[in-house]
């Protein structure tokens, strides 16, 4: 079945064999590999993506009902050359360490700033409470994040 | 796969009469779970996302295809309350109500709520139209309720008379993330009389109407009356000891979460 929607503002066409999920297409055939898969049930957040306005774990997107819709990954937050500024954040404290985790997170941190410019510590701790770092790294995460949302307030 | 996309309730139907054995989907934390673990394998989905009659909020009326994210800020407190606990962020900008009802989990975070509410579940299909199911009629065991194959869950209806004062409260392993241990949601009337639902320590949601009754008769409890409250929740409810808990920590917690949420009403 033939599936098109936008990824990273981009018109894209899939290919879909069965229910698989959108997070399968974005790896497997669109060769999007920065959304990362691992438990595979919406636990972990290391495949969050930006879907239609919402953050959301792609793992848990059926592709085929993707179409028409409006698809932002870790691809299309920042680039090698020019980094979003909450994956500079991380960056300046540490907060990286085996960087498996870090797509959802700087995908999820970049989606509340956008919400909210200057979420307190609460704030921030609920917006990545979707998603698990297992080299326990949450205090430079936060560290980092704290300090990007009290730039300018 | 097939997969039908409407964007009316009416052409839903229709797709869900043709072919009754079409998986429904809504936010699909629950159905991709099951895809992703090689359990199901759907041959026709229905999608039901793109159907704004399913999206709505109206007076006594929460269509199922409202998500968490939006029912965080239900003027309702304890379904507020309630949303706030469910998985994350992300699985609160998918997930429905409705799909939370479809699923039928014990452990449905929001099924106590709708116990204690009397709501009623309306579904409908092509052939017979709309039908209102109360909750305890609709909720028939773990994961099973009495939707036919040809309907679709289009809303929970709220009753006029839920009181304000209400609160909700789940117990779990951690705080986010989590699949509750025992979920508990009491409401206090003007009156003093109280109702009180339980999750996860059954089959189905629960109320506790002899502990309800112990408060009718006494509506402003003595600490001893309090202790008798909770000892009653815990012998009316009937959990199983499972890889999340024991039979006889969810017994206990549950008249533990009952009483602190009736103090709580109480303070109020």
């Amino acid at each position: 079945m033939i599936v098109s929607f936008k990824v990273n503002g981009e018109g894209r066409v899939a290919n879909v064999a069965g229910a698989e999920s959108l997070l399968t297409v974005l790896r497997e055939e669109m060769e999007l590999p920065g959304s990362k898969n691992a438990c595979e049930q919406g636990e972990c957040g290391s495949c969050s993506v930006i879907l239609d306005g919402a953050l959301v774990t792609s793992c848990l997107v059926m592709a085929a009902d993707c179409e028409g819709s409006e698809v932002t990954t870790i691809e299309g937050i920042g680039s090698e050359g020019e980094l979003h500024p909450v994956q500079q954040a991380l960056l300046d404290h540490g907060a990286v360490q085996c960087g498996f985790c870090t797509p959802g997170f700087v995908v999820a941190a970049a989606h509340l700033l956008e919400q909210d410019p200057h979420p307190s510590r609460d704030d921030i701790k609920e917006a990545l409470s979707g998603n698990i770092c297992r080299c326990t790294g949450y205090g430079a995460i936060l560290r980092g994040l704290e300090a990007l949302a009290g730039e300018g307030s | 796969m097939e997969i039908t996309r409407p964007t009316s309730l009416a052409d839903a139907l229709q797709a869900r009469g043709a072919d009754p054995g079409a998986d429904l989907l809504a936010g699909g934390t629950d159905l991709m779970v099951e895809v992703n673990f090689g359990y199901a394998r759907p041959e026709h989905v229905i999608s039901l996302r793109r159907i704004e009659e399913l999206a709505r909020i109206e007076d006594g009326r929460i269509g199922a295809g409202v998500t968490w994210a939006r029912l965080e800020k239900s003027r309702h407190r304890a379904l507020a309350q309630l949303s706030r606990t469910v998985g994350s962020p992300q699985i609160r900008a998918a997930g429905t109500i409705g799909g939370n009802i479809g699923t039928s989990s014990p452990a449905g975070d929001g099924l106590p709520w709708l116990a204690a509410a009397d709501a009623e579940i309306e579904v409908a299909s092509e052939a017979r139209g709309t039908r209102r199911v109360p909750w305890s009629d609709f909720f028939t065991g773990v994961k099973s309720n009495s939707l036919e194959s040809d309907e679709v869950i289009v809303a929970a209806v709220v009753p006029d008379g839920v009181p304000e004062n209400q609160e909700f409260a789940k117990i779990g392993q951690r705080s986010a993330m989590v699949i509750s241990t025992v979920a508990a949601c009491v409401m206090r009337h003007e009156d003093g009389s109280v109702r009180v639902a339980l999750g996860s320590v059954a089959p189905t949601p629960v109320r506790a109407y002899r502990a309800e009754q112990l408060i009718a008769d006494n509506p402003s409890p003595s600490a001893a009356v309090l202790d008798e409250f909770a000892r009653t929740v815990s012998e009316e409810v009937s959990p199983i000891t499972d890889h999340r808990s024991t039979e006889a920590y969810r017994r206990h917690a549950a008249g533990v979460l009952s009483r602190r949420l009736l103090e709580r009403c109480l303070a109020r």
